[in-house]
């Protein structure tokens, strides 16, 4: 019997014989090498779509299971790796929900204020992507230059351009530097003067608008019922917004708003996403503001890791440390789901424990897995190069889709 | 005889390598013009070390273009299974050659007595006098239509002989993207030649020297402004770059039509477009832009509005005249390579609508407009 892969297109043969078959990817400059479009073309005209993701798995689900709490941190950074300081609040907050416990008001504004400005590094690199791929390079590199002074300015606070891991159960891995907010509102300067740039550029560019409006296009129904979330919803003219709707962390105490589009279009998504790089920045100034003082991390010996000198000098520290890496931090028996606004969407953590120092199940709920599954419908109908603009928009990133 | 085939080698020589030397500054200026734009540094690591000792020549990474063309030069040529070897190797050249040979008709400059330029040759030159134009033929501007639509064949054949779907889709757009373009192209180009009452782009040059209402300088671009921008539109469509470099575009079609090739062959594509540009600014020049002529400035010298004159030597003139050319054509370039990276590109079926819809109207429009105005004021 022919053995036939059961990951094998539909789209084997074209229906008309006079349309063509055309594979994009994974080994194309446009798709980044983690998806496959597989496209009948009728001229240039997109017949029917395939898509394929998955090139980009590692097991995370799986390899989450046999490590404990702390060391899956470094693994939800490869989530979506152009926002992984929301991945790892996102993760933190999960089992802190489980632990039952409260972070200090510092931390919990911290981390309000990391996720707004990884956000805005994140739309910063969608954005990026987006009008690169339609050839606007200038623009690109105007983006890329803000995003660089970013991921400069996180390096200093974390030790990592992109892989931050700085996020631990129950606080942070390290207090803010020296100088830190102020250097950050330098950059908040400097990126407020480039995006002006870019609204120059891009905004009112008859050839962008050609190229984005009514491309792509979905209505809410539509949106919602492919289980879109994030930008890509609002898009459409949803407003919601886990951190509006459901708020965590100092989200309740934030002035800011949804913004939403109206066709849910390309143009409406980098418009929505544009506008929310606005209210981010304007969050962080208020973050900064709100910002207390006291101690970053809870005062909780069964979660926290203790100080490095208090393990070189004293034994309760020195087995306490052995415990907590060894064993890991011993979580109740039972379940949670938590879900956080990151950049593409909904990030939701469904967290199985069976009271032991590893998690029995941890299931991610990735926006992006989501927004691959009804991206077919955009690329219907429309040309090849919507293909890649569409895509663009839709903000997919491997790490996340494929986990 | 041989001292006009002496002065045309020079030419000759003089026209390959302005086009070429060109067409490698400014792969340069693409590189630092744009680095510019984006607050980046650009080019800056290819040098050329003196032997023998430490000394780096950097030159804010003029060696770029060198280093560009040593590169593909000696990258493994690799050839696709394709059935058809022969159209693969050939369209590369036919891509190439047509753009080289367009810059024959292009005047760089105006008329040389090389007698009265060197008095020792006076006696060998006696008083012949050249234009300053590798072939001084009557129908230069049809000439320069005809042979730049070969170079159409050169990418139909790459895409089609590379046996490549994204080729293909390439080729396909590259073909009916340039046939599409030289018609608002061609109907630019004939208001000019109502305007100027020739198809010698010598004697455009020479009617651009004079001046309209007494003061302002008959270029081109003040008598035929919008075919000015129609032509330079047109122009960047044939050319095949931002914002019309669908056929080519790297995001959708991998390289377009010349995906499969590799080495010199891609390289020669890569060169012909920059040459591309070198030609189609120097076309800009000379039809719009006043020639190898200063505002006001002839064969003799300076006649300003108010009357007055300013004699030039010969040797002034032609080197004034020689200058002029260059730097208008390097601004120019600069000028195309400014809209290249300011631009997002167009989808294919726009570019048809707007090549169809909007530029051919317009250039209908102007040519009955510059028609009447022509047949009113014979």
């Amino acid at each position: 019997m022919e053995y036939k892969s059961p990951v094998r297109s539909f789209l084997e043969e074209t229906a008309d014989p006079n349309n063509v078959v055309v594979n994009l990817g994974p080994s194309h400059p446009a798709t980044h090498g983690t998806i496959q479009v597989i496209a009948e073309l009728e001229g240039e005209t997109v017949k029917r779509a395939d898509i394929h993701c998955g090139y980009l798995h590692r097991g995370f689900e799986k390899e989450a299971e046999h490590h404990t709490y702390h060391k899956v941190i470094p693994y939800t950074d490869r989530l979506n790796y152009c926002s992984s300081l929301n991945n790892n609040f996102a993760y933190a907050e999960t089992v802190e929900k489980l632990l039952g416990i409260e972070i200090t008001p510092r931390c919990k504004w911290l981390r309000t204020l990391l996720s707004e400005y990884n956000r805005v590094a994140d739309h910063v690199t969608c954005i990026a992507a987006t009008v690169m791929e339609m050839g606007a390079m200038t623009a690109f590199l105007y983006l890329m230059t803000i995003r660089d002074y970013m991921f400069e300015h996180l390096n200093h606070l974390t030790g990592a351009r992109l892989t931050y891991s700085y996020a631990r159960i129950g606080g942070m891995a390290r207090e803010l530097p020296d100088g830190w907010l102020d250097r950050l509102e330098e950059i908040l300067q400097f990126h407020e003067r480039y995006i002006d740039r870019i609204h120059g550029l891009l905004d009112r560019n008859r050839i962008f608008i050609d190229r984005t409006r009514n491309v792509g296009c979905m209505t809410p129904e539509h949106a919602l019922n492919w289980g879109y979330t994030g930008p890509i919803l609002r898009s459409t003219g949803i407003a919601m917004d886990v951190r509006k709707d459901n708020p965590y962390l100092a989200y309740d105490e934030l002035d800011f708003e949804v913004p939403v589009g109206i066709n849910g279009d390309n143009y409406d998504r980098y418009y929505v996403r544009m506008r929310e790089i606005d209210e981010s920045v304007s969050m962080i100034r208020q973050c900064v503001k709100n910002l207390p003082d006291g101690p970053l991390n809870v005062d909780n010996p069964q979660v926290v890791l203790p100080e490095k000198q208090k393990v070189y000098t004293q034994t309760e520290s020195l087995i306490r440390h052995f415990k907590l890496i060894m064993d890991g931090i011993p979580v109740p028996a039972g379940e949670v789901y938590c879900s956080h606004e990151a950049p593409n969407g909904e990030l939701g953590f469904y967290l199985v424990s069976d009271g032991s120092g590893r998690p029995y199940k941890l299931h991610v709920r990735s926006p992006s897995f989501n927004h691959m599954g009804g991206m077919h419908t955009l690329l219907e109908g429309y040309q090849v190069a919507d293909i890649i603009a569409t895509f663009g928009s839709m903000n997919m990133i491997g790490g996340e889709c494929d986990r | 005889m041989i001292q006009d085939l002496l002065v045309y080698v020079v030419f000759m020589g003089y026209a390959i390598g302005v086009m070429l030397g060109i067409a490698t500054l400014f792969t340069w200026v693409e590189r630092k013009q744009s680095a510019i734009m984006a607050d980046r540094i650009g080019a800056n690591r290819a040098y050329i070390r003196i032997p023998f000792t430490n000394i780096k020549l950097v030159w804010m990474g003029l060696f770029h273009g060198i280093a560009d063309g040593a590169k593909m030069l000696l990258k493994e040529n690799f050839t696709p299974k394709t059935y058809d070897r022969f159209c693969f190797n050939l369209a590369p050249w036919l891509a190439a050659v047509p753009v080289l040979v367009v810059f024959a008709v292009i005047p760089f400059g105006g008329t040389i007595v090389p007698g009265d330029l060197i008095p020792a040759l006076h006696d060998f030159f006696g008083s012949r006098s050249y234009t300053m134009q590798v072939a001084n033929l009557d129908a230069g501007i049809l000439v320069i239509m005809a042979i730049s639509g070969i170079g159409i064949l050169g990418t139909m054949l790459a895409g089609w002989s590379s046996n490549n779907k994204f080729s293909l889709l390439g080729a396909a757009r590259a073909a009916s993207q340039m046939i599409s373009y030289e018609v608002s192209m061609g109907l630019a180009i004939i208001c000019l030649v109502v305007t100027y009452g020739t198809l010698d782009l010598n004697q455009m040059v020479q009617w651009q020297s004079g001046t309209l209402f007494g003061f302002l300088p008959a270029w081109g671009i003040i008598v035929q402004p919008l075919g000015f921008i129609l032509f330079l539109t047109a122009a960047i469509a044939e050319n095949k770059r931002v914002p019309f470099d669908l056929p080519e575009c790297e995001s959708e079609l991998v390289a377009g039509y010349f995906t499969e090739y590799s080495a010199m062959k891609m390289g020669l594509f890569m060169l012909s477009e920059f040459i591309e540009i070198v030609v189609v600014s120097a076309l800009l020049v000379t039809l719009f832009l006043g020639g190898y002529n200063l505002p006001y400035m002839n064969d003799t010298g300076f006649v300003f509005p108010g009357g007055s004159t300013l004699a030039m030597s010969h040797l002034a003139v032609v080197v004034t005249q020689v200058v002029t050319f260059l730097v208008k054509v390097v601004l120019v370039g600069c000028f195309q390579i400014q809209i290249r990276w300011s631009l997002p590109r167009f989808r294919y079926d726009q570019l048809m609508r707007f090549g169809w819809k909007f530029l051919l109207p317009f250039a209908a429009v102007n040519l009955v407009v510059t028609a009447c105005v022509r047949w009113l004021t014979l």
